[in-house]
């Protein structure tokens, strides 16, 4: 067995540390190490965007990154989304737009589309499908996810 | 995924070292590590050392009067946002944002892009021991061959996955590589390899080798590009076909024009385009150009699809700058 590394990140705002194997992604350190299990596991492969977190304040597929590549950077994932005042607009508004059914693709998308509203506060219904297009939802066919985005951006842009 | 040292140099000087390869101990690059990701978990390669190149500094774009030059460690998405490779080297601009995912373009490197492993199911499926992992046999001769190659192909027939790849070969780009010997460089047309060339490898680059730079010169004024790409799944996938066009038109006339195909080779597919030049171009002398490029295709089974598509492909991507 490889030598574990020691690794030392800002996840959520607080300082983390961590060793790990540097065969272990990034997917695998939150959740079976540090039980950050908000995050999911979907494809394993890219493909599915289950897995998004912000490094460094930009959305990856924390499955394809390594945890031993993470010392030094910022990491957030979906449990550092709502606030102790209540949930970000974009978790009220997939709830009130029933944009989720099995919610497994749910935390990846809330944390892609943060990262967008954070750029772009107010992006076209265009722009939200080319941005989000890198994560796959099987039950809902996108349309409430895509209205709950524009409805959070609109709350957003009024506070 | 078996396990591994992850070495992290700040010295290019040290890397071909890092890399030397013996009987009992494989190294490999990493760099943004999407598609390095992909082979460890499926088993494709089983390597004892990963030799990070990301704290070598190669991550910038630098533009000056001769052209642009991109480090190897630069990401796709670093290239989307630069409005000058946007401007004038548009064809990689356009070809960098086509790659897969946002979440995968915040990772993936130019470098990367290039030094990916071919999609071919059978190659990436543990179950297939083909001809590419030593084999004796390409399964995709009498499997199922819808997204093999139509053109090259032969005993093995991958497609080459890249997009940037024919955006840079049409821009005229050189890639420099660093090894045990010093730097050379390399014009991206003789970059990859064919099977019949070599079987085991897609690009020149040895394993005690490492890709540092890419150079693309100015374009002369005038000089239009366009990355025309066509996937099943119109939000993310690789391409069943695309086009990398570089054009200069001169009243009425082009002067200039390259044309590189996309996803139907197991390299990029450089189209001898010079019978345009010279002429007016019209959609006539372009679909005649076109059917020339593909006239020695020689699809499989499933794929006699791409040939058509990648007529389509050509013929919009040219016109499309006229």
């Amino acid at each position: 067995m490889a030598k574990k590394v020691h690794v030392t990140t800002t996840i959520n705002g607080e300082e983390r540390e961590f060793l790990c194997e540097p065969r272990q992604t990034l997917l695998e350190v939150l959740r079976d190490d540090l039980d950050l299990t908000g995050t999911k596991e979907g494809c394993s492969n890219g493909n599915c965007g289950a897995c998004s977190v912000l490094l460094g304040g930009k959305v990856v597929d924390s499955c394809l990154v390594m945890a031993v590549e993470t010392e030094g950077q910022d990491i957030e994932t979906i449990e550092g989304v709502a606030s102790p005042e209540g949930l970000h607009p974009l978790q009220q508004k997939f709830l009130e737009h029933a944009a989720l059914q099995c919610g497994i693709c749910t935390p990846g998308f809330i944390v892609a589309a943060k990262a967008l509203l954070e750029k772009e506060p107010n992006p076209s219904e265009e722009r939200i499908r080319l941005y989000l297009a890198g994560n796959l939802c099987r039950c809902t066919g996108y349309d409430k996810i895509v209205r709950a985005v524009q409805d959070a951006a609109a709350v957003m842009s009024k506070a | 995924m078996n396990a591994f040292e992850y070495v992290n140099p700040s010295n290019l000087q040290d890397v071909p070292q890092l890399l030397s390869q013996k009987r009992d101990r494989k190294s490999v690059v990493m760099a943004g590590g999407i598609d390095l990701l992909g082979e460890l978990k499926d088993n494709l390669i089983t390597p004892d050392r990963l030799v990070n190149i990301k704290a070598l500094d190669l991550r910038y774009i630098r533009h000056s009067k001769e052209g642009v030059r991109m480090g190897a460690t630069t990401t796709l998405s670093d290239l989307v946002s630069d409005e000058e490779i946007v401007k004038t080297y548009t064809a990689l601009a356009e070809a960098a944002e086509s790659v897969a995912s946002l979440q995968i373009r915040n990772v993936g490197t130019i470098g990367g892009n290039l030094c990916q492993r071919p999609r071919c199911w059978y190659f990436r499926g543990e179950e297939f021991h083909c001809l590419k992992k030593g084999g004796h046999k390409c399964f995709a001769v009498d499997g199922e061959n819808k997204y093999h190659a139509v053109m090259g192909g032969g005993p093995c027939h991958i497609v080459h996955p890249s997009d940037t790849a024919p955006a840079l070969i049409a821009l005229h780009a050189t890639i420099k590589i660093h090894g045990p010997n010093g730097e050379r460089t390399v014009p991206a047309a003789d970059f990859f390899l064919l099977p019949m060339e070599n079987l085991y490898q897609e690009t020149v680059v040895h394993s005690n080798e490492v890709v540092t730079e890419i150079f693309i010169p100015k374009p002369k004024a005038g000089t239009k590009s366009t990355y025309l790409k066509f996937k099943e799944k119109g939000s993310m996938d690789f391409a069943l076909a695309a086009a990398a066009v570089a054009l200069r038109v001169e009243g009425g006339v082009c002067k200039d024009v390259q044309v590189v195909l996309g996803g139907v080779a197991p390299k990029p597919w450089q189209a001898d385009a010079s019978a345009l030049v010279g002429q007016v171009v019209t959609e006539e002398r372009v679909v005649a150009f076109a059917n020339t490029v593909l006239k020695d295709a020689a699809p499989l089974r499933d794929n006699a699809f791409k040939v058509t598509l990648s007529k389509t492909m050509i013929k919009r991507g040219v016109l499309a700058l006229v």
